[in-house]
């Protein structure tokens, strides 16, 4: 449902400028959980912002559903990485969640029946009335994530989300994200620089070059599900797989060449 | 020591200083009598006389507050509302649009550095004296502070905030009332607040120049009689309406934006 | 809100775009009162042209009693500036570094600070009379609160830990302020600086305004003297655009000298702003 295509994009002026992302084709299934890692500065984050209709490409097209993408369209969310800044500080976090849904629902009271609904997924019910920053990191992000579901979206766009959280709340994160898709069936596209993260959480996982970023590799995930941080992580499977995907950050060859 | 004692002491402590300086002053005027200091007691009298003494319907005021002092405050207020109405979604609509600002900034810095005191007279010839001419000599002092802030404020929403509201399509509108107002708002009271100390020096200066009644008339009136205790009467008088008006500004502020102060306590 | 194109001009493009737009904005606003004056728009009895007032300005350079009224200001200025400086930052240092005292003057502080300053134009006029010493002393008055709750709120801002460090080197307290509390609490006391001297230029120009010419020189003076004679509004605007000429020198002679002695402080490298306290 999501479609990339030759998507090129650089920074600077227009002589040999920083090319960030060359000739990157990509497609997302519907109900796909696609992750994409690659190491800082190959353009991740500007792919994701490209596909959201945050940024325009150099060159290149998106669809989304079958319609071009110019600006940011419908059915989209986005979960951005700094939560203490997109979380509105003067909004409650229901209000926060709600702020979504005004073109869709005009009627407060189902706006926030709606959101409430939403921070009950994230299990965030009993701090509703609360401002964002009386919660913890991972709170916030949770909020984050309620804000993104709560207008039903059909993709979700999720730009190193927990990478500003502590190693335990992040796979309580990875957790609630791999339930919400289980439950709601949305599409998911994920970037991350954690390996780990990406294998475990992943139905695809795509590897991107340093810049200029190209796609180097697009793996799939055969991993039994449900997933479980402990007995999924100790799988060899898992273990080979997450080497793979190591080596090929890194710039290394497969297996075996040096 | 208890909690009551330490709070009261603590108090004391403040107010220690305050009591003995009027105390000293009291003691040195009643002994020196100089006509250029009356004692405290004699001013505060005469603030009575002058101004409190009226009758309980009027809540206490005498015809000569109705007269002078509520006509310099009615003018302050006016004042302010106007440059608030004007300097409030003005300041917006230069904030969000570089190109505006960027056309308009030299002309606003110059206006800001211009002393609006100079040009009083100027305010007399146009609107004549009166209660018009002042009104319009302060909202024309007091817009800068509130327009600049406010521009500044709009200005400098933060970037992840504005993307977020782009991420999710929120309309116009909604950015408006849900994202810039808000995000503007500590900067703008930052302005209003210097804007409503303003107001004060400004509705002195033009009734010392051109008016025939208000609290500066008033001073001006007791000046060239001499009458010292008068004008220290009213020297203490706007003392404390300076002081009254900032903590009201202060107290609205603190409800408006309690969020402000509990968001910026976490990243301090 | 557009899309950005994610490609960025170069800084000194920007810069010169600025500039051009900016003096477009001021050619523009310039015409626009011309040609509202001239079509009669906004009768020139009530607000000269623009074309009048800059010439008048224009020619305010030559006028031997405006320079001589120029000079009268700066002077009221340089001497208010000074001597609010040399008070307020000591008694800031000392108020900021210890709490109790702070304490204490807490409420004479509140009580004095509130009472604008020109209120005290007819009783100052009438103890010290007219002159250089009625208007420094009104200056000094109304400049020394930026100044003083500034060096007292960049003197609570102090690392404690510098101060600490060099307490553990065995410096007494008097260093430790000469060493650690003034430079880093220098910004912050700049900052307050360039508020007392916007203060103290209206407060100048106020006062001369109120009292006019008997009561001494400055630029008020000149501005009462000029209404005096028979309501000559372009001159008045001309006296008041050079007022806001000079705020903007001596502010900006303030922002650089700031720069030189103080290269090391984000805030100039930045564009931060520092509060006032309350």
């Amino acid at each position: 449902m999501l479609e990339v295509t030759d998507l090129m994009h650089a920074y600077g002026g227009s002589d040999g400028a920083h090319v960030v992302l060359d000739g990157v084709s990509l497609q997302v299934a519907r109900g796909e959980l696609v992750v994409i890692v690659g190491p800082s500065g190959c353009g991740k984050s500007t792919l994701l912002r490209c596909i959201a209709g945050l940024q325009r490409p150099a060159r290149g097209t998106i669809t989304v559903n079958g319609t071009v993408v110019h600006e940011v369209p419908e059915g989209l969310a986005v979960v951005f990485q700094d939560y203490s800044r997109s979380l509105y500080p003067w909004l409650s976090v229901r209000d926060n969640v709600a702020l979504p849904l005004h073109k869709s629902q005009p009627r407060r009271a189902l706006r926030r029946e709606t959101a409430l609904r939403a921070l009950a997924a994230v299990g965030l019910a009993a701090v509703a009335h609360r401002y964002p920053w009386q919660l913890s990191g991972g709170m916030q992000q949770r909020a984050a994530i309620a804000r993104a579901i709560a207008c039903d979206p059909v993709l979700l766009l999720m730009d190193e989300p927990f990478g500003s959280v502590d190693a335990q709340t992040r796979e309580d994160l990875e957790d609630l994200v791999l339930g919400l898709r289980r439950d709601r069936g949305i599409t998911i596209l994920l970037v991350t620089h954690d390996i780990d993260e990406s294998v475990y959480t992943g139905d695809r996982v795509v590897v991107l070059t340093g810049a200029p970023g190209r796609i180097r590799a697009d793996l799939a995930v055969q991993l039994p599900e449900p997933r479980d941080q402990i007995t999924t992580r100790e799988l060899p499977a898992f273990v080979h797989l997450r080497a793979e995907i190591g080596r090929l950050v890194r710039g290394r060859q497969a297996a075996g060449a040096r | 020591m208890s909690r009551i004692a330490a709070t009261a002491l603590r108090l004391l402590g403040r107010w220690l200083v305050l009591a003995a300086g009027m105390g000293a002053w009291q003691a040195w005027a009643s002994w020196r009598q100089s006509p250029f200091f009356p004692p405290p007691s004699a001013i505060a009298a005469r603030m009575y006389h002058l101004w409190f003494s009226g009758p309980v319907s009027h809540l206490l005021l005498t015809p000569d507050a109705t007269g002078n002092v509520l006509p310099s405050l009615g003018r302050v207020g006016g004042g302010l509302a106007i440059a608030i109405a004007a300097g409030l979604p003005l300041g917006l609509t230069l904030g969000r649009s570089a190109a505006l600002s960027g056309y308009l900034d030299p002309i606003l810095h110059f206006g800001r550095s211009l002393p609006a005191v100079a040009l009083v007279t100027v305010f007399i010839v146009i609107f004549k004296i009166g209660t018009q001419m002042e009104v319009a000599f302060i909202a024309f002092g007091t817009i800068w502070p509130i327009l600049l802030n406010t521009i500044d404020g709009a200005r400098s929403v933060d970037r992840l905030q504005a993307e977020t509201a782009r991420a999710f399509r929120l309309s116009a509108g909604q950015r408006l009332t849900r994202l810039i107002v808000p995000a503007t708002l500590p900067k703008f009271f930052a302005g209003l607040r210097i804007s409503v100390s303003l107001s004060l020096v400004l509705m002195v200066i033009a009734e010392l120049t051109g008016s025939s009644n208000g609290i500066g008339y008033e001073m001006n009136a007791a000046s060239s009689g001499l009458d010292l205790t008068g004008l220290w009467a009213g020297i203490v008088l706007l003392g404390i309406l300076g002081y009254v008006l900032n903590a009201a500004v202060l107290g609205i502020e603190r409800h408006l934006l309690a969020w402000h102060r509990g968001a910026r306590m976490l990243t301090n | 809100m557009s899309n950005e194109s994610g490609v960025p001009s170069r800084a000194r493009d920007v810069l010169a775009a600025t500039w051009a737009r900016g003096l477009v904005g001021v050619a523009a606003f310039l015409v626009l009162a011309e040609v509202l004056g001239r079509s009669g728009a906004i009768s020139q009895s009530v607000l000269p042209l623009a074309s009048t007032v800059l010439a008048r300005a224009v020619g305010l350079a030559g006028n031997p009693r405006f320079l001589g009224d120029l000079a009268a200001t700066i002077e009221a200025w340089a001497a208010g500036l000074a001597i609010t400086v040399a008070v307020a930052v000591p008694c800031g240092l000392v108020l900021g570094s210890m709490p109790g005292v702070r304490t204490a003057t807490h409420a004479v502080v509140e009580f004095l600070r509130p009472i604008p300053a020109v209120a005290l134009i007819p009783l100052v006029a009438l103890i010290l009379g007219p002159g250089l010493r009625m208007n420094v002393t009104l200056i000094v008055y109304a400049a020394i609160w930026p100044v003083l709750f500034n060096t007292i709120y960049g003197v609570g801002d102090v690392d404690p830990v510098a101060k600490e460090t060099l307490r553990a080197f065995g410096f007494g307290q008097l260093d430790v302020v000469r060493r650690v509390s003034l430079p880093a609490a220098a910004p912050f006391i700049l900052t307050g600086i360039q508020m007392a001297s916007s203060i103290a230029i209206i407060l100048n120009i106020g006062t001369g305004v109120v009292t006019g010419r008997i009561d001494g020189n400055g630029i008020g003076a000149f501005i009462a003297d000029a209404n005096a004679s028979g309501g000559n509004t372009a001159l008045v605007l001309a006296a008041a655009l050079w007022a806001g000429v000079l705020g903007l020198t001596v502010n900006g002679l303030l922002v650089w000298s700031g720069r030189r002695m103080l290269p090391w402080h984000r805030a100039y490298l930045g564009e931060q702003s520092l509060r006032e306290m309350r």
